[in-house]
């Protein structure tokens, strides 16, 4: 599988989610693909279709209503499909943390495979964040 | 005898060749367009990794679906587009071809938007089918434009219906891009190329943004493959049947190969240019300017080749 997971890091095609985050941590993502720091260049692209997408962002915590929908939004992926969590929110609750509505342990609805700490993180440590993934699958 | 029609059409001018120079053309669309944004880039291999990697990934069959038009229009498509290239790539590089290819061509580069179509509608997903509603539409708006420039070729050649011929035409006399009938011709079919690759400002029926890939939204893994290398082949096909009817086709001795290359690199920059500086129109506009401008004026066109000028 080695040489495939080469093509796949190569390729990593992005589907981003918001699941009840403050917002902050989307608009830092979509930085992403901005000219100054374009991820294009590691053949990242943000996707319209869960269908097409090798990532899953996702940004927030998780309240009791999009709890399901992350579920579901997860269950339609082509596999393999890898868990990209952004901002604190995701890793540690951050100010949501005595909210009435969250879910107990984000990591029961989906597993997660990369957390990227920050509120929000810059664009640079989520592209350092990446850039790991990638390293990871090149072995 | 058997033997090279097979080489035609699975090396050359057919599948390996189409499909290979169509992810480099791809390549060298996206790389333009991120320089024009002022961003580096995908690097060389990209579309290939793309599409490399897409074969592996899980194919998820809708359960709303038509199974097995949902399987197989991605396919058929290929298909068709593999018979196409190699009809022209005869024509061009080998000058050979039967009466009235011109025609089988027009007529499958048809049925392809019929199976995108086909495809889109299967799903059962609601944004798959406004998408192909969409690409009726659009099918409806650029059909009629298309082949009317693609009759001026015809008339100017003094009737020739293959595209050898048409080509022979041409080296005698010189390119019909330069009379004034081909001129407009040629412009109203790169608009209609344009149109017909789907590319903006005609993306109306993917639209990432809106309707999240119209026809292709509910693909994945190799079937969605498949429709990427399509889009990329098509990116050397229309290209090709546009040297083919207007620019004279290809001279490959000597210094005619850096022509050659010229010529397509024309074609394919205007394209990446129009896509970059437009931004998505309606539908209705599409409709408007298919119908009250390019049909009419590629009217004028026709009666100016048939006066000759
Ligand atoms: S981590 Fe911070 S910036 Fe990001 S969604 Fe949570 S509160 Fe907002």
């Amino acid at each position: 599988m080695g040489w495939y997971n080469k093509r796949l890091a190569k390729s990593l095609w992005v589907f981003h989610v918001s699941g009840s985050p403050c917002n902050n941590c989307d608009i830092e993502i979509l930085d992403l693909i901005t000219p100054a720091f374009d991820v294009e260049r590691f053949g990242l692209k943000l996707v319209g279709s869960i269908r097409h997408a090798d990532v899953l962002l996702v940004t927030g915590i998780f309240n009791q209503k999009i709890a399901p929908r992350i579920k579901k939004i997860y269950e339609q992926a082509p596999k393999p499909i890898f868990v990209v969590a952004v901002g604190t929110c995701m890793s540690g609750d951050c100010c949501f943390k005595d909210s009435y509505n969250k879910v107990k342990k984000r990591e029961d609805i989906i597993p997660i495979d990369l957390y990227i700490p920050g509120c929000p993180p810059k664009p640079e440590a989520m592209i350092a964040g990446v850039v790991k993934l990638i390293g990871v699958l090149n072995g | 005898m058997i033997g090279w029609k097979i080489f035609y059409l699975l090396v050359f001018p057919g599948l390996l060749f189409t499909g290979v120079l169509g992810l480099i053309v791809g390549w060298v669309d996206r790389k333009l367009s991120a320089r024009l944004q002022f961003r580096v880039g995908p690097p060389f291999f990209q579309n290939f990794n793309d599409f490399l990697k897409l074969l592996g990934k899980e194919t998820i069959i809708v359960k709303d679906s038509i199974k097995s038009v949902f399987v197989a229009t991605p396919l058929a498509a290929f298909g068709f587009l593999v018979l196409i290239s190699t009809m022209i790539g005869l024509a061009l590089f080998f000058h050979e071809g039967f009466v009235g290819d011109l025609f089988v061509i027009m007529y499958l580069l048809m049925i392809f938007s019929v199976l995108v179509i086909l495809g889109g509608s299967s799903t059962g997903n609601v944004y798959s089918s406004i998408g192909s509603g969409r690409e009726i539409k659009l099918l409806l708006a650029d059909e009629l434009a298309f082949i009317l420039i693609c009759l001026i070729p015809i008339i100017k050649s003094g009737y020739q219906i293959q595209l050898k011929n048409i080509l022979e035409v041409q080296s005698v006399q010189g390119p019909f891009i330069s009379s004034v009938s081909g001129a407009i011709a040629f412009v109203i079919g790169i608009l209609c190329i344009q149109a017909k690759m789907t590319l903006p400002p005609f993306h109306i029926p993917e639209a990432e943004t809106e309707i999240v890939g119209g026809p292709y939204m509910e693909y994945s893994g190799p079937l969605l493959a498949f429709w990427q290398l399509n889009h990329y082949m098509m990116f050397v096909i229309y290209p090709f049947l546009l040297i083919a009817l207007f620019l004279g086709g290809f001279d490959l001795h000597g210094i005619g190969i850096l022509w050659a290359v010229l010529k397509y690199l024309l074609i394919i920059v205007i394209m990446i240019l129009i896509k970059n500086t437009n931004p998505r129109i309606r539908i209705d506009t599409a409709l408007n300017f298919f119908w009250r401008y390019a049909t009419p004026i590629s009217f004028i066109g026709i009666i100016l080749a048939v006066f000759g000028v």
